[in-house]
């Protein structure tokens, strides 16, 4: 019941959006060639599926690297940020100018330094994707409570104690929202990387299908794309609900 | 409504002490003034505040909320400079205000924090912390995170935490005022057997006058902002006390006269 309650609703507008798709392509008029209707890119879906399976495959290997780089490129960026008052004020303004740079001036530039293999995309996905991991964990930091800081101390903790039993668990659940925000630009960095330059990978084949006018083929690559980047997110939802269960845990008393 | 000490029976006879503070130590505080500076000006939180608490001795402050208890508190835990005056103590571990237990820990970790923030291994903390628990109706919740305790077990977890922080002092920083009536009530005969069996050099902060005077060997009642002291009160009167006996209500009722809150 409460599962279709959570299902049913997204269903029912999918249906509805496709429907109205459908029928405004079919009776519409409309050029297949520049709008196919959802009923020729589920075609593709299915007519393409091993060359979207392993050109998926190809993609997801670079996301799930390029995220993993990400998170704990950010995370390690602001632990060092949070210990070093020097490094905050010379690293911060930087890293947040760093987002400014345009991913499209760069990966170029990349190509010709690394090559058209995997380490350039792990470059582009890495740079986009560790700010929102950095940004996150140092807010959460900020938001420890200075009074449990305090009573550590009165503890005799020292700082790398006081580190590991308080602010670092404290911190844990912005880290996971800061990767699932991560995630979900790393997708979209990973096919602005192969479109850029390369041989493989959703965004390859994306790319190809314009020109060899397979608009239907290039839908059911995002799809498939779109489909990836909400399994990955569900995957950490997942996992933070394992590993930092007591943010979730209902306030209640067992017991007088 | 009548309180009984005799119905505390939470904690069994006196157990083997552990070796956890270093000889009975007191608190000396004298003349100490403690001014922030703030958006709107100076706030001076104490001026001229003395105190004392011999080793062992319960000493209880009373006063207005804002008059300077828990800026009084974090000096002697050594958390704050004062601005002048001198302040000499033992170590003094702090219970705050708020019980700020660790809502990722369970019930046993959070009472074994004070061992690991000191560098026990988690298993030997865990073994020190256990049997505590037990002696402080915990038993069978120490797998329990703080977000299932009621109130009274919270501050009881937490109470424990600074105790077995091992320090000779305790600053106990309102340690019921979240608490209902009655739970309070309880408590407050619970921490008199614990204080009992365990003594210590404790400073109790509450505004709270009755609690004051049923656990406190001695009340210091402080004046609003800025803080200092305007009576020292002696509490001889035999434990376990009650709330309804003629000589509390007396001393309670001059401790109130001289918060100035005598009709
Ligand atoms: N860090 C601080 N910065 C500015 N003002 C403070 C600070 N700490 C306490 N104060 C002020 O000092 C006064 C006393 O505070 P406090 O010791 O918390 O009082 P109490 O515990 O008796 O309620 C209050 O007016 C409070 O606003
Ligand atoms: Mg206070």
């Amino acid at each position: 019941m409460r599962l279709a309650r959570r299902v049913l609703p997204p269903a029912i507008l999918l249906l509805v959006l496709f429907g109205a798709w459908e029928l405004y392509v079919d009776l519409g008029g409309v050029d297949r060639l520049v709008l196919p209707a959802p009923r020729d890119v589920a075609r593709s879906l299915f007519e393409d599926r091993s060359l979207l399976l392993s050109n998926l495959l190809v993609t997801a290997k670079e996301v799930l690297l390029g995220g993993v780089l990400a998170v704990v490129l950010g995370f390690g960026l602001a632990v060092a940020i949070q210990f070093s008052r020097t490094l905050r004020a010379a690293v911060y303004p930087l890293l947040i100018g760093s987002q400014a740079v345009p991913v499209v001036v760069i990966a170029p530039v990349l190509l010709i330094w690394l090559g058209f293999g995997l380490a350039p995309k792990l470059v582009v996905i890495a740079l986009v994707s560790f700010f929102p991991v950095v940004v996150t964990t140092l807010a959460g930091f900020a938001a420890v409570d200075q009074d449990l800081m305090k009573l550590m101390r009165t503890f005799d903790a020292t700082r790398l104690r006081s580190f590991w039993h308080v602010e670092l668990p404290a911190t844990m659940p912005r880290v996971f929202t800061g990767a699932k925000i991560a995630v979900a630009v790393a997708v979209i960095g990973a096919v602005f990387a192969e479109w850029t330059g390369s041989s493989a990978g959703l965004g390859y084949l994306l790319n190809q299908s314009i020109p060899q006018l397979l608009p239907a083929r290039a839908m059911a690559s995002v799809a498939i794309l779109c489909v990836f980047a909400i399994a990955l997110f569900g995957l950490l939802s997942l996992a933070e609900r394992v590993a930092v269960p007591w943010a979730y845990q209902p306030r209640g008393e067992i017991s007088p | 409504m009548p309180a009984k000490g005799a119905t505390h029976t939470i904690l069994p006879a006196p157990v083997k002490e552990l070796d956890l503070h270093q000889g009975p130590a007191g608190v000396c505080i004298e003349n100490v003034t403690r001014t922030f500076a703030t958006r709107r000006g100076e706030v001076t939180a104490l001026a001229r505040m003395s105190l004392t608490a011999a080793a062992g001795e319960i000493v209880a402050v009373v006063g207005p909320s804002g008059c300077g208890k828990t800026t009084l508190l974090e000096i002697i835990c050594g958390l704050q400079e004062p601005d002048s005056g001198t302040v000499r103590s033992a170590p003094a571990a702090l219970m705050p205000q708020r019980d700020l237990l660790l809502p990722w820990l369970s019930a046993l970790d959070n009472a074994a924090l004070a061992l690991r923030a000191r560098g026990v291994g988690r298993e030997q903390a865990r073994a020190t912390a256990a049997p505590w628990l037990e002696r402080f109706g915990l038993a069978g919740f120490e797998r329990t995170r703080p977000a299932q305790l009621s109130g009274g077990m919270r501050q009881r977890v937490s109470f424990l935490r600074t105790l077995l922080a091992g320090k000779p002092v305790l600053a106990l920083d309102e340690p019921f005022a979240s608490l209902d009536a009655i739970t309070r009530a309880e408590m407050q005969g619970w921490l008199g057997q614990v204080l009992a069996n365990e003594p210590r050099t404790v400073v109790l902060v509450t505004h709270d006058v009755e609690e004051a005077v049923v656990l406190a060997d001695r009340v210091v009642v402080m004046s609003p902002r800025p803080g200092r002291v305007v009576a020292d009160l002696e509490v001889a009167l035999d434990r376990p006390r009650h709330r309804t006996a003629s000589e509390v209500i007396e001393i309670r009722e001059s401790a109130l006269e001289c918060l100035g809150m005598d009709r």
